[in-house]
């Protein structure tokens, strides 16, 4: 079996340069490489466009790239939760291209099914029309939206083996499996590693081919973005 | 005259037995509340998840598990997880029965616009545009006027759009109304004491009323 994993997440993205395209997964701060993210804001590479659905909060997860002006664009569908994203974005440091959550999911699922482009209602008669081109199928108007090109596509799961085989946990799964097939370079870090014949093949979520390297990560925080409970009766 | 809880369980009762709902956040969530007894449906979460239960008892918390307003949650038996994809693949294939969402505005051909207010901060459409566009069945749960008292129910929406000619029903503190195929708000019920006079004045788009229009009933 073919062996995909590196040391850890500085090996991991070293070769990630200014000026590329990432993915990263993650709903929230919910499922993202936190690894990964802080080796990015050690390496200090910027000028990096970002394809994530949310841009983190000031002091964790994307947040931490901004803060370090590592980003130039994000591509994102909701970013309320960031002050200093906020204040990048008025000043003109940051470019910002909000579109709709399932057209960014199926984006990044065009890529990995190896389709140059899907069609959409999501967005027609809106803004988000703009300068696109749109079909007619069977009466109903559709935006075609053209799959991501990404370099790397940074994603976090639950297990993984050696053989780069991944599964998922609970809601962390949201963008994983389909930026983990949509990078041309695939990173994932892993809570478990385990050795390759570990995992029953019937439970994995996505197969080791789409993952080029793996490692287990260290030290999750897991942070809790709206922490609501119910008090026992 | 209705409070957010008020709209949200007169539209609980639009409800049916088997339906797969997408509540969306602020009033829609309330919804959730009242869902009468007896009654079997599945909240979607566009995230990736069917059969959304309530949030976690204290000290139960999964960082793993979070609904679409990012809060955290718990599964029910029979729940499924799956990734945002298909998750917005169930929505555009029309496997959700009903979608309840809430609007900055609403125009008489049944546009919506809630996503955007140019020269404000804009945070994003999310998963709203995809869900507007796609949903068979979709009620607006919002306030009738603004703060500053001018109507949301609009002959054309003045903000930014997130679809076009979707919305079929709207639920607020004052009615129940239906968006007609040739442009129009119907008055189905009025809150209970509010005329329809009242409703009137606060309706820019034309409104069109029987003369004996129901209180809306509960329970």
């Amino acid at each position: 079996m073919i062996n995909k994993v590196v040391s850890g997440p500085e090996e991991a993205i070293s070769d990630i340069e200014n000026g590329q395209t990432l993915m990263l997964g993650g709903f929230g701060l919910c499922g993202i490489p936190e690894n990964c993210i802080n080796a990015l804001v050690k390496k200090g590479v910027s000028g990096l466009t970002c394809i994530s659905n949310n841009a983190g909060v000031d002091d964790f997860g994307i947040g931490l790239m901004l803060q370090q002006r590592q980003v130039k664009k994000m591509i994102s569908s909701y970013v309320g939760e960031n002050a200093e994203f906020e204040r990048q974005l008025l000043s003109g440091e940051l470019e910002v291209e909000l579109i709709p959550q399932g057209t960014l999911a199926t984006r990044c699922m065009a890529a990995g099914y190896g389709m140059p482009a899907i069609f959409t209602p999501a967005g027609v008669g809106t803004e988000v029309a703009e300068g696109k081109e749109v079909r007619n199928f069977n009466g109903k108007d559709y935006l075609m939206e053209y799959a991501f090109e990404a370099d790397f596509a940074l994603v976090k799961a639950w297990k993984g083996d050696t053989a780069g085989n991944l599964i998922f946990r609970s809601t962390s799964r949201n963008f994983n499996p389909v930026m983990a097939m949509a990078g041309k370079v695939t990173i994932a870090e892993v809570e478990e590693l385990v050795e390759a014949g570990s995992l029953d093949p019937d439970h994995i979520h996505t197969p080791g081919v789409f993952v080029h390297r793996i490692f287990q990560g260290k030290g999750y925080e897991k942070r809790i973005e709206q922490r609501t409970v119910r008090t026992r009766n | 005259m209705l409070d957010k809880n008020g709209i949200a369980k007169r539209i609980a009762k639009e409800i049916k037995d088997g339906y797969y709902v997408n509540l969306g956040i602020g009033i829609p969530t309330l919804v959730a509340n009242y869902i009468p007894e007896g009654i079997n449906v599945v909240l979607q979460s566009e995230n990736g998840l069917l059969g959304m239960g309530p949030f976690p008892f204290e000290g139960e918390e999964d960082a793993d598990l979070i609904n679409a307003g990012k809060q955290t949650i718990t599964t029910l038996p029979g729940s499924s997880i799956f990734d945002s994809a298909l998750s917005f693949g169930m929505i555009r294939s029309q496997k959700i029965d009903l979608t309840i969402l809430g609007a900055m505005e609403v125009s008489e051909y049944g546009d919506i616009a809630n996503w955007k207010i140019p020269g404000k901060m804009v945070k994003g459409m999310g998963g709203a545009m995809d869900l507007v566009a796609s949903a068979k069945n979709i009620i607006v749960a919002m306030q009738h006027v603004n703060k500053a008292g001018e109507s949301k129910l609009l002959p054309s929406c003045t903000l930014p759009l997130t679809g076009v000619k979707c919305i079929k029903k709207i639920v607020t503190e004052l009615a129940v109304l239906d968006v007609l195929p040739e442009g129009g708000f119907k008055l189905i019920e009025r809150a209970p004491g509010v005329s329809v006079d009242y409703i009137r004045q606060a309706t820019a788009g034309k409104l069109y009323a029987d003369d004996d229009v129901p209180e809306m009933a509960f329970g």
